[in-house]
């Protein structure tokens, strides 16, 4: 039997093992996606003269 | 450097700085729920038809005052003391930088109070969306920033203790899901708080006079990033507590851990953009902006919610089918304690996060339904079923066993607490329920005056709205004493609880450690919880589709 500590950590695990980086990415994704992508909308609206 | 005690009753080492900042805040937001909860008393005898209670400016009032206190200062105060507890007491570590939890507690404090005494001032009754044009005082805005910043604080604690305790390998492998749990709503927090911080800044500055203007649209865009995700951080925040009650309470492990992570992942991606949903008649964005966040995006977190409803039931059904409740379908489900308010809470906030709340939620984003019952009761309704039933009650359910043993004092009023799950689980689903109804035939939120006598468009709603108006009123007093009892139980405990006694012999496996630990339950199938998915499924599907037709029926196009 294979000694589970020896075997490499899958990539999936390290991502969700690394609080910093899920940090990064909850905050990017919904900045991007929501905020700024919902700013720009409202910038490109035509200013009534 | 750190001081530890061990729990005599879990066998946790607890630091004595988490276990102090956990308790204050923890006791704070008790208070805070208080004070929501008899302002929303006073809102639901106001929108009760036949009573009437307040008069127009003092309803707005307590109306700002309700939310304020009731989405933001109970819920993120209870936050912080479950991020403390998560982080420092089921990894085993030491509270990192325990001054700047106070700085956290003391901010959070002044900020709450600095706004509550501006909506008491009468001056700002913005409610708690605080739309521009609306203005408060400065003070209201200043309050919430500082509070704000405060909550920024405590996150920071939390991921340098979570962080630190990796490094210092308190833990073997990856950290407990009820942990990983609570820094997935610490992550929503912290993108809340920023984008909070955006806005509300120069929302200030505008209240003290030095800028002129704020473009009412591209404030509701950056303010929902706050308001709705605030809410988001709730949903991650008291599904750790199910799994945690799960563990705690009958040993259980997810059905599959790496499944349980990824549905909380997949909230770390997706779930803040359902804050587009409160946008979704603004005329000024396009479909493709809206359709992607409240569909597209949002749908793959709502298979995490589905999945998290299927795994916490499921992960107590495998474990008491392990201790040979297996007659039939439901034996496990008979043979749980459900005079236990911890068990009774989170399995009540289970059932009526996911068919009232999840239901609605999806419903409401979905953009031409949400034609139907935009801004209209059935709003407060989602959310009362979300906040106050999911949340809430799962906060309640999860104080039952961390006060006690915290401060290590037998429960106070034991018998009444047995009541206080069922009731205010009852009355907040009815009110759900109700506002819901009176939201899909037309009236108004937030809206004083629901027969619209000075409109100038005149507008009859049928009496039906006006009688769930009056049940969602009744519904409120039923809430409104199952939360009566939850804060006496409280107190009680503290003020009054005899002191436990010590256990003999320490406990080798302690009950509690479940939540602490990482893993799979394994070879164990939960029909059960299969069978109860396919009829939420299905209430799903249907109440989906009768709402299309329902907009059939009331916008025929031809």
């Amino acid at each position: 039997m294979a000694d589970q500590s020896q075997e490499p950590v899958p990539f999936m695990q390290k991502v969700l093992d690394n609080p910093l980086l899920l940090l990064a990415i909850g905050v990017l994704i919904p900045t991007v996606l929501y905020t700024l992508w919902g700013v720009y909308e409202v910038m490109q609206i035509p200013v009534s003269r | 450097m750190a001081e530890f005690r061990t729990c005599p009753e879990t066998g946790f080492k607890i630091d004595l700085q988490a276990d102090k900042l956990i308790k204050w805040n923890a006791v704070t937001s008790v208070v805070f729920l208080l004070v929501g909860g008899l302002f929303g008393l006073l809102v639901a005898l106001t929108r009760w038809p036949e009573i009437h209670l307040l008069p127009a400016e003092l309803y707005y009032l307590v109306l700002t005052g309700h939310g304020l206190d009731i989405l933001l200062v109970w819920i993120i105060f209870f936050e912080m003391a479950l991020l403390y507890f998560t982080s420092a007491i089921l990894l085993n570590a030491r509270l990192v930088a325990p001054m700047l939890g106070w700085i956290q507690y003391w901010l959070m404090l002044v900020g709450a109070a600095a706004t509550n005494v501006a909506v008491l001032q009468g001056n700002s009754s913005v409610m708690f969306t605080s739309y521009v044009p609306l203005q408060a005082e400065p003070l209201f805005y200043a309050g919430i920033i500082v509070f704000a910043v405060g909550a920024l604080i405590g996150c920071g604690v939390f991921f340098a203790t979570l962080v630190t305790a990796q490094r210092e390998k308190t833990f073997e492998g990856s950290m407990p899901l009820v942990t990983f749990g609570a820094m997935v709503a610490a992550i929503i927090a912290v993108f809340t708080i920023a984008t909070g911080a955006a806005i509300l800044l120069p929302t200030l500055l505008w209240s003290l006079g030095l800028i002129p203007y704020i473009d009412s649209l591209l404030y509701k865009v950056v303010w929902w990033a706050m308001g709705h995700s605030s809410q988001q951080i709730n949903v991650a925040a008291h599904i750790a507590c199910w799994y945690a009650i799960g563990g705690i309470l009958f040993g259980a492990k997810p059905l599959s851990e790496k499944v349980s992570r990824m549905a909380f992942f997949m909230y770390i991606l997706f779930l803040q953009l359902a804050s587009a949903h409160h946008l979704l008649v603004e005329p000024g964005i396009s479909s493709e902006y809206k359709i992607f966040n409240t569909s597209y995006a949002l749908y793959i977190a709502v298979l995490g919610s589905m999945i998290h409803g299927l795994t916490v039931p499921g992960s107590i059904e495998a474990a008491q089918r392990k201790k040979g409740f297996n007659k039939g379908l439901f034996e496990w489900l008979r043979k749980c304690p459900w005079g236990n308010p911890v068990f009774s809470g989170m399995f009540i906030s289970l059932v009526s996060f996911g068919f009232l709340g999840g239901i609605s939620g999806v419903v409401l984003g979905t953009e031409q339904l949400n034609l139907i019952m935009h801004n209209t009761m059935y709003v407060p309704g989602h959310f009362h079923a979300t906040v106050g039933a999911g949340t809430t009650l799962a906060f309640m359910a999860l104080a039952y066993w961390v006060v006690p043993v915290l401060y290590q004092k037998e429960l106070w009023g034991a018998g009444m607490a047995k009541w206080s799950p069922y009731l205010f689980g009852l009355g907040i689903s009815l009110i759900a329920v109700f506002q819901m109804g009176a939201g899909t035939l037309g009236a108004p939120r937030r809206h004083w005056d629901m027969t619209l006598s000075e409109a100038a468009i005149g507008f009859d709603l049928p009496p039906a709205a006006f009688l769930m108006m009056g049940l969602n009123g009744v519904a409120a007093l039923i809430a409104g004493l199952g939360g009566a009892i939850f804060i006496l139980n409280m107190v009680g405990t503290i003020l009054l609880g005899a002191p436990k006694a010590a256990p003999a012999v320490a406990p080798a496996a302690p009950a509690a450690s479940g939540a602490a630990v990482s893993g799979s339950a394994e070879g164990v199938t939960v029909p059960g919880t299969f069978f109860l998915a396919i009829i939420f499924l299905v209430t799903f599907i249907l109440y989906y589709f009768v709402n299309w037709k329902f907009l059939a029926s009331v916008w025929p196009l031809s």
